[in-house]
């Protein structure tokens, strides 16, 4: 465990992120799968689509500003001073003080991979990581951080090395267009040190109890993961994924192949392919 | 097959689940500056004047634009294209945009626009709204005379509201010029239709406009067309000089990109005692725009399922001081079916018939339009292996019949179908000496995993990993490729892939022939693996594919291919058909519907990528949920406004809504639609489960509900 989060801890966590990193279960199977994947992941997966953005991003970088350009100026009457720690970095902005959480990260530090998909903390979409516990940023102001330690969907891998969750979410395919994904992540990594905490949901049967590292059922993860919208309905794969790194047990595919001359086995991975 | 048809992750899964995929409005551009638009009040009439000059004193404002200093666009067609004039024709109307610094000033100085309008009364009734006819196919036989002759009778009406897409994603474009030259990042389905809008609009070359969309977060018919947008913040960029990036609010997407039209559906079914269908009338009302006629035919869906010899269907359009309706996921086809599905659902209790068997009873052989054979139709294995999985002979066939504890359950199925189509695409694969391939296609991937699949056909025909693939998309820089829609892009960027690669063996086969002594072997023995091309047959003919390529001075191959539809499927029906079951469990007392269980048995051809696909089928099937109990753009009338324009108000279903869902895939081997018989299934796995679930919880309750969404207050 200690060595997969070796740059994880380098960086400066905050007790509770550490905590949470600590208290992630042993992987078993998946470990090995993600080891497997991640093999490939180096030489395909954000290798080639990292080229390709930025080739992309370079057609505005080569871009250069005309003489008569419009610009307007502005005045500094909104501007507030914060110091704040992200994915462990020290960070001092001047920002307009209308300004969230969320349009600072995208706007301001090119931190694009929590997303805005309502603006109005209905989605989930913008979840992030504060202190230890999940986070609305679209409803949180830059300016409410001060002092605080934020965690972004950027700083949960290390490297090519994903958190456990993000590879069970790659594993079960729990996202399809992928804008909600770094929302659900974030959440599914809070709510591991919820559970840890004993934290009672909507569902919990018995709130009387004060048990820590409570083992959640399938409902209790599809409840508490129900403030994170998915429009592509990746909803039941969300909830294994979760399930395998919250139980360490391996969950079960729910596809079926009915064609009688072919065994479903032949379906399953080959060596050395595809499958996390 | 190597890869094709096993179970392979997202080859862009690193790249979503890191935050490093970029979509639209996330690719960092130097000096961009930022719209904000300012929508109507009204829904129709006209703007009398506007007042820009206390939002233009504050800070950070660059420029307003309005009607009365806008671009005007070039080529004029009916979609709605913003600031052109003074006109009102819906509300929420972008009526200006704001450009500043930053998104907080341009957000605040919004507000300050000031419009006063000249107000003329609208209507957004869809049933008070005047009609046009629309087309509505040919009518089969004699249906009214069949209708009154027929034993049993049945008769309804169903209405559907109007539902809105809501991809997690707004929309979002960044634009800038270069001179001439414009270059936007979009969100889009089809870069090349949006270039093709632009390039008309401002009324330059198409090759200069460049359009780029890597990743889109979701569409589902939201981004086909163009929309507003993109030519409203391209035309901002040129006027200011400066990259622009305009991004849709949540409340301006629901009048930004179209919805799922509301429609009124009257169905009428005669049949013998036996079940034997004999007529059916499916008339069909939605609603479209006043500027501009949206059609989806809803009412076209039941015509090739069922063997009817009589069959009628009128269409119509209803213009509402709306905006234009446009597609949305299985547009027509779930509409249509939540009306037949549950009427023959009803026409089933009126015969005392199982509702499956009244299926079965009614099977098509052939396409009852057009006579013509399906090229594969494995319908009734996926009723079969549907019911079986489901335990659907364990079904009491009176409603309220069965119980768990305080809960009524209910069971209920419907069918779904959709057109097995495929568009001409094109690809360029560049094979080089050192093992790798570059793939490339202007098609879009907007959840469903065509960089998954797509590399998975180039890797197996090419006969190298999956990793040495590097497939791009989303880039007008790239062969055309259709539009990501109507379940046709693996069909037809598949087969393009599929032919580039035969090529390119081809091409080497050649080499091997002259130089390598492969003369007397045939190119369909032969197969690319491991860097060498050998023949199947002949262990000694074995040439490594590096070898060919020096002795001819390559480093690497290039085929440019296109991909057409074959002539031989005109003699066919090609279709995809699923067989949907579904449990709801219903508190009467409180009026809750839980969808518990939904098996969802599907014929589509070839499955490439078991994994991806049967995401799409939950995808589908928690659309269909969303239909079904929770899906409403509610419209204040006094108005003409929609109402529900949020995520707490338009409802979609959440993680708890959602229980088990499991698919079967019944394999097809078609292969007469493409050469890989591949379907699509993108649709076809939300088109029955509205009505299964209408269909389940009239079994529960015995109340039939023929207007969607089915809430509460309905149940009780």
């Amino acid at each position: 465990m200690a060595e997969e989060f070796k740059c994880l801890d380098e960086i400066q966590l905050t007790e509770d992120e550490q905590a949470l990193l600590n208290e992630m279960p042993e992987l078993g199977e998946l470990g090995e799968a993600r080891r497997k994947f991640l093999g490939q992941a180096a030489a395909m997966g954000l290798g080639a689509f990292a080229i390709n953005l930025l080739q992309q991003q370079e057609v505005f970088a080569r871009w250069e500003t005309p003489e008569d350009a419009l610009f307007a100026p502005v005045a500094e009457e909104n501007a507030v001073a914060v110091k704040l720690k992200i994915n462990g970095v020290e960070k001092s902005l001047s920002l307009d003080s209308r300004m969230t959480l969320l349009d600072a990260l995208r706007e301001k530090l090119a931190l694009t991979g929590s997303k805005k998909g309502c603006d109005h903390g209905q989605c989930g979409a913008c979840t992030v990581i504060v202190d230890g516990r999940r986070v609305l940023s679209c409803l949180t102001l830059t300016a409410q951080c001060e002092g605080k330690s934020v965690t972004t969907i950027e700083g949960l891998a290390d490297g090519n090395e994903l958190h456990p969750i993000q590879a069970s979410f790659i594993k079960h395919d729990g996202f399809q267009c992928g804008y909600c994904t770094p929302g659900q992540i974030c959440s599914a990594v809070a709510l591991m040190s919820e559970a840890k905490n004993g934290e009672a949901s909507y569902v919990s049967t018995n709130i009387r109890t004060n048990a820590k590292n409570i083992k959640l059922s399938d409902d209790e993860i599809r409840e508490r993961m129900s403030g994170n919208l998915c429009r592509c309905g990746a909803y039941p794969n969300i909830v294994k994924a979760i399930q395998e790194v919250h139980s360490g047990k391996e969950q079960a595919q729910t596809w079926n192949f009915h064609k009688p001359e072919e065994n479903l086995a032949e379906n399953k991975e080959e060596t050395n392919n595809e499958t996390v | 097959m190597r890869y094709i048809g096993k179970e392979m992750s997202r080859v862009d899964g690193v790249a979503k689940v890191t935050g490093q995929a970029k979509y639209a409005a996330e690719f960092q551009v130097k000096n961009v500056a930022y719209g904000f638009i300012v929508q109507s009040t009204i829904a129709k009439g006209s703007i009398k004047s506007i007042d820009t000059s206390e939002a233009e004193k504050q800070s950070g404002v660059i420029k307003i634009f309005t009607h009365l200093n806008s671009v005007k666009r070039k080529d004029k067609d009916d979609a709605f294209c913003a600031l052109q004039n003074e006109k009102i024709v819906f509300n929420g109307q972008p009526i200006a945009l704001v450009v500043a610094e930053s998104f907080e000033q341009a957000r605040f100085a919004a507000r300050l626009v000031k419009a006063e309008y000249l107000k003329e009364a609208h209507l957004t009734e869809t049933e008070k709204a005047p009609t046009v006819d629309s087309r509505g196919g040919k009518v089969r036989g004699n249906p009214k005379e069949a209708l009154q002759n027929a034993a049993v009778r049945i008769s309804a009406e169903y209405t559907i509201p109007i539902e809105h897409h809501n991809p997690m994603e707004p929309h979002a474009a960044i634009a800038m010029w270069d001179g001439d030259k414009l270059s936007i990042f979009d969100k889009s389905q089809g870069v090349k239709e949006v270039q093709r809008h632009l390039a008309k609009s401002f009324g330059i070359a198409t090759e200069n406009v460049s359009v780029v969309s890597p990743f889109v977060g979701g569409a589902f018919g939201a981004s086909l067309n163009p929309n507003y947008y993109p030519f409203l913040t391209a035309a901002a960029a040129r006027e200011i000089k400066r990259p622009v990036k305009v991004n849709y609010t949540r409340r301006q997407m629901f009048t930004g990109h179209g919805y799922r039209p509301y429609t009124i559906q009257k169905v009428q079914i005669g049949a013998s005692k036996d079940g034997k269908l004999q007529a059916i009338i499916h008339e069909a009302i939605g609603n479209t725009s006043t500027f501009e006629d949206f059609s989806e035919t809803p009412n076209g869906f039941g015509r090739t399922l069922y063997n009817c010899p009589n069959y009628d269907t009128p269409y119509k359009l209803a213009k509402t001081d709306l905006p234009t309706p446009t597609w949305m996921r299985a547009p027509g086809a779930v509409s249509g079916a939540f009306a037949i599905e549950s009427a023959i659902d009803e026409l089933a209790y009126e015969l005392k018939i199982d509702p499956l068997q009244l299926r079965i009873i009614n099977y098509a052989e052939k396409d009852p339009d057009t006579g013509k054979p399906f090229s594969s139709k494995a319908l009734m294995e996926c009723f079969k292996q549907g019911a079986a999985k489901f335990g659907w002979e364990k079904r009491k066939p009176e409603p309220r019949s069965m119980r768990d504890g305080k809960w009524l359950v209910g069971w209920g199925t419907a069918t779904g179908t959709w057109g097995a189509m495929q568009l001409p695409a094109s690809i360029r694969i560049t094979l080089k000496a050192d093992g790798t391939a570059n793939v490339g296609s202007a098609t879009a991937d907007i959840g469903p995993g065509t960089y998954t699949v797509i590399t998975m056909i180039a890797a197996e025909f090419l006969g190298i990993s999956p990793e040495k693939v590097k497939f791009e998309l989303g880039d007008t820089k790239l062969p055309n490729a259709p539009v990501q829609g109507g379940s046709f892009t693996t069909a037809s960027v598949g087969s393009a892939a599929h032919g580039a690669a035969l090529n390119i063996k081809k091409k080497l086969f050649d080499f091997a022939v002259r130089d390598f002594g492969f003369a007397g072997v045939s190119v369909e023995d032969t197969e690319m693996a491991k860097g060498f091309l050998f023949s199947k047959k002949d262990n000694s003919k074995s040439v490594a594919i590096a070898d060919l390529m020096k002795k001819n001075n390559l480093t690497e191959i290039v085929e440019n291919y296109t991909s057409m539809p074959s002539k031989e499927r005109n003699n066919y029906t090609s279709m995809a058909h699923g067989a949907q079951f579904v449990e709801v469990k219903v508190d009467e007392d409180l009026g809750i519907i839980k969808v518990t269980k939904v098996i969802e048995a599907t014929a589509v051809g070839k499955i490439m990528n078991p994994k991806t696909s049967h995401s799409q089928e939950m995808g589908g099937i928690v659309w269909g949920i969303g239909m079904a109990l929770q899906e409403q753009t509610e419209i204040d009338h006094r108005y003409g406004k929609m109402m529900t324009t949020n995520l707490a108000d338009y409802h979609i279903p959440s993680n708890a809504d959602v229980h088990t869902v499991e698919t079967d895939f019944i394999e097809e081997d078609d292969k007469i639609i493409n050469p890989l018989g591949i379907k699509g299934m993108g649709e076809l796995c939300l088109v029955g489960i509205p009505a299964a679930i209408a269909n389940a919880v009239f079994h529960a309750t015995g109340k039939r509900i023929r207007t969607l969404p089915i809430t509460i207050d309905k149940i009780l």
